[in-house]
């Protein structure tokens, strides 16, 4: 392919710390030759083809570390194809895709077959996620320096938690040794039984069984008291609550080294929302009081919490349209994590290079993979987008094979134009 | 009643019957009314009315259940409606239905009135969404169970005369109970105090937030009141342990003599039952005929029906 020149757009590049006017070049492979101030207008070669960005922001390709996809087992919810085009519609060009499918991603062979799917079927780049546990069961460790080997990028349960606590230490004790990246889903089963949503006065009202915000600060709490004994890569998922943001604060002072994700849901959303029992909100870590909420956003702001996440579900209708006790959980958020976030940054919330880099640079680091910045030399995994345009989020016109957005309805303020992935432009709004 | 007579030209503006949450006072004061000129027709020769002739009423309960369902049906033929009553036990529902396919598909069939009984909160709103007759609750989850606290308000009226100024005490197993919860909504809005009874293992999060005071010690919780309501143990809806033992449980929260001298010398004791006599209540109080109005609240239970499947069923009215 040809050069490609990129001109006139506000660049922001958390990672250089770049916020300033200019362009990009994209050379013949699609990897990142120059980027800032000086590529402009005046000093690219007058007689290639340049793409004007018109001003608009310019940053790295999203990497969404928490996405599920349903292939292999559920792609009548979402498969490779129709989360590429969520994705790419979002700006978002990695995930880490969820194990939690059905086979669940728990050995070898599941690695290979995913790798071969993602590479026909996705546009975005797939980072899979193996389990932590055989079938994500929570009894028997899976093979993490095999699957690591094979190119697994972490190691979650997803929708579960490792309950029994010695395994959890012997986990976190073995995994040290391939320094894979652990990366928990902080739920004790025990305690959210039955729980539905938040305990309080929305589950009292609504006749819904609570799960207290105990649930999730007590393994928390348990598992980084095991990173005093056994140093690993270690990453709470998603927080929920204002007692765990404090924990995860008071442990960061205190020099512990991990990292923690929130989901959009949490940081944008509350229990008020769930109204006369919309199942599209019925989510995991669950939808807390908007204490919580703020509580999380501070916990952005002052870096307790690293990466913000979708945690796009895909539910099909089936599983929705059933009395709140039955429908499945999760919300769709792929395509909306970046203009629902940008709420955050309207309402000044969370300043536009914290923001960015929580969904780019972050993630990346804790990855460990060479994505979510504009470095010289990276694929050029870009997204332009209009942090200005108002729309309005409607099911029908999501890419998502699923509908499940908790957003129906919701006036957003910014909307991406245009995503590029290795430097072919893989979406363009029209 | 005073008040509630003024209102009577009022008219239901609700479709469906959902949860006293939705209801306003002035529909509370016109289903209360309509109540009461049943009571009388209920304890006469001939029963019989044709206020919903040619109307077709369907009882659908996922949760066994004898008062509500032997009321709703009792109110419907003395109506006149044809009343089906599903067993779900049969029903496709135990071959893997969804609620809303067994909806769409006894709405097919044209019924005027459902009324459906279900062990989720929220059951009844999703129905509602979906078919076209008028839906009434007759209990959902731990949510609401409007008509029981409807017919709890016109048991306390017939014997008190009014609602307004009373302080009732409702005992027990709050946490699982949509008893008290539409006890709570109802009781506030005609103007009473409220005491919850009950050990903090079986109290809801924040339920000081509906209006109550809120008592572990049950003679400070009675102290005074005019109406102490009892609740069942809901032991089937429980997972893991709450309390020690339905001992322990009598001995602080049983309803004893003791504990009722408390309230006033002529406090009522009511209790939606089916009650566990010795573990909630002892049993000679449950007996009280001086005390007691535990019978009168399911003959009462009828009168409210009856007035909420004719006001609820409006088409062609």
């Amino acid at each position: 392919m040809k050069e490609k020149y990129l001109i006139n757009a506000r660049i922001i590049d958390p990672k250089n710390n770049i916020d300033e006017k200019g362009g990009i070049i994209i050379d013949d492979k699609g990897f990142i030759k120059a980027v800032g101030k000086k590529v402009s207008i005046g000093n690219v070669p007058a007689n290639e083809e340049k793409i004007d960005l018109d001003g608009k922001i310019l940053i790295p390709g999203l990497v969404d570390m928490r996405v599920f996809v349903g292939e292999p087992g559920y792609e009548y919810k979402e498969n490779f194809r129709t989360l590429s085009n969520a994705a790419l519609a979002g700006g978002v060009t990695s995930v880490v895709s969820m194990p939690n499918t059905s086979p669940v991603i728990d050995n070898v062979s599941m690695v290979d077959f995913l790798k071969r799917r993602g590479r026909d079927k996705s546009r975005i780049n797939i980072f899979p996620a193996a389990s932590l546990t055989i079938n994500a069961e929570g009894k028997q460790m899976t093979e993490f320096g095999l699957l690591k080997r094979k190119g697994i990028a972490a190691f979650t349960d997803g929708v579960r938690t490792v309950q029994n606590p010695q395994l959890m230490s012997r986990i976190m004790n073995f995994a040290s040794q391939s320094q894979s990246l652990i990366m928990q889903h902080a739920e004790d089963n025990i305690l959210s039984k039955g729980g539905l949503i938040n305990d309080g006065e929305i589950s009292t009202r609504l006749g819904l069984q609570g799960i207290p915000s105990i649930a999730e600060k007590i393994i928390v709490e348990r598992d980084l008291s095991f990173l005093e004994e056994y140093f690993c890569r270690y990453h709470i998922s998603q927080v929920s609550s204002k007692k765990t943001v404090s924990i995860i604060r008071k442990a960061k002072l205190e020099g512990k080294k991990f990292t923690a994700g929130v989901s959009i849901n949490n940081l944008s959303l509350n229990e008020n929302d769930i109204g006369d029992f919309r199942t599209f909100l019925k989510l995991s870590p669950p939808l807390r009081t908007e204490s919580d909420r703020l509580s999380l956003i501070e916990g952005v702001n002052d870096g307790s919490i690293d990466v913000i996440v979708s945690d796009h579900k895909p539910e099909d209708e089936e599983s929705k349209r059933l009395t709140f006790a039955q429908a499945a959980t999760g919300a769709a958020g792929v395509e909306t994590l970046l203009p629902l976030s940008l709420e955050l940054f309207h309402n000044q919330s969370i300043k536009i290079q914290k923001l960015i880099a929580t969904m780019t640079s972050n993630p990346a680091k804790i990855l460990g993979i060479k994505k979510g910045s504009l470095d010289i030399g990276n694929e050029a995994d870009l997204c332009v987008l209009d942090i200005d345009k108002p729309w309005v989020v409607k099911q029908k016109e999501l890419k998502s094979k699923s509908k499940n957005t908790p957003i129906e309805n919701r006036k957003l303020q910014g909307q991406i134009l245009k995503t590029f992935v290795k430097g072919n432009i893989a979406f363009n709004r029209v | 009643m005073a008040i509630i007579k003024k209102l009577k030209a009022v008219k239901i503006n609700q479709n469906h019957l959902l949860g006293i949450q939705d209801l306003s006072f002035s529909e509370v004061s016109k289903i209360l009314d309509e109540a009461k000129t049943f009571i009388k027709l209920n304890k006469s020769e001939s029963k019989k009315m044709d206020l919903l002739r040619g109307k077709t009423q369907i009882n659908l309960f996922f949760e066994p259940s004898t008062r509500t369902q032997s009321s709703f049906e009792l109110a419907g033929k003395r109506l006149g409606a044809d009343v089906l009553s599903m067993n779900i036990v049969n029903s496709a529902i135990k071959k893997g239905e969804t609620l809303i396919d067994t909806a769409m598909t006894l709405n097919a069939m044209h019924p005027d009135i459902i009324v459906i009984r279900h062990q989720d909160s929220g059951a009844p709103n999703l129905l509602a969404q979906k078919v076209n007759c008028a839906v009434i609750n007759a209990g959902d989850g731990r949510r609401e169970h409007p008509t029981q606290a409807l017919l709890d308000a016109l048991t306390i009226i017939n014997r008190r005369g009014k609602i307004q100024g009373l302080k009732i005490a409702i005992c027990g197993d709050i946490l699982h109970s949509r008893v008290a919860r539409s006890n709570i909504y109802l009781m506030n809005m005609l103007g009473a105090e409220i005491n919850v009874v009950a050990p903090k293992t079986l109290l809801p999060h924040s339920i000081e937030r509906l209006g109550v005071k809120v008592f572990t010690d049950m003679k400070k919780g009675l102290n005074n009141c005019d109406i102490v309501m009892m609740l069942r143990l809901q032991n089937e809806r429980m997972q893991g342990s709450f309390l020690p033992s339905p001992r322990e449980y009598y001995e602080y929260f049983g309803l004893t003599p003791d504990k009722l001298a408390s309230a006033k010398k002529d406090a009522l004791i009511m209790h939606p039952g089916p009650m566990n006599r010795g573990v909630e209540i002892d049993t000679n109080l449950a007996d009280d005929i001086n005390r007691s109005v535990i019978r009168e609240q399911v003959e009462l239970g009828v009168a409210v029906r009856m007035a909420c499947l004719k006001l609820f069923c409006k088409r062609g009215l």
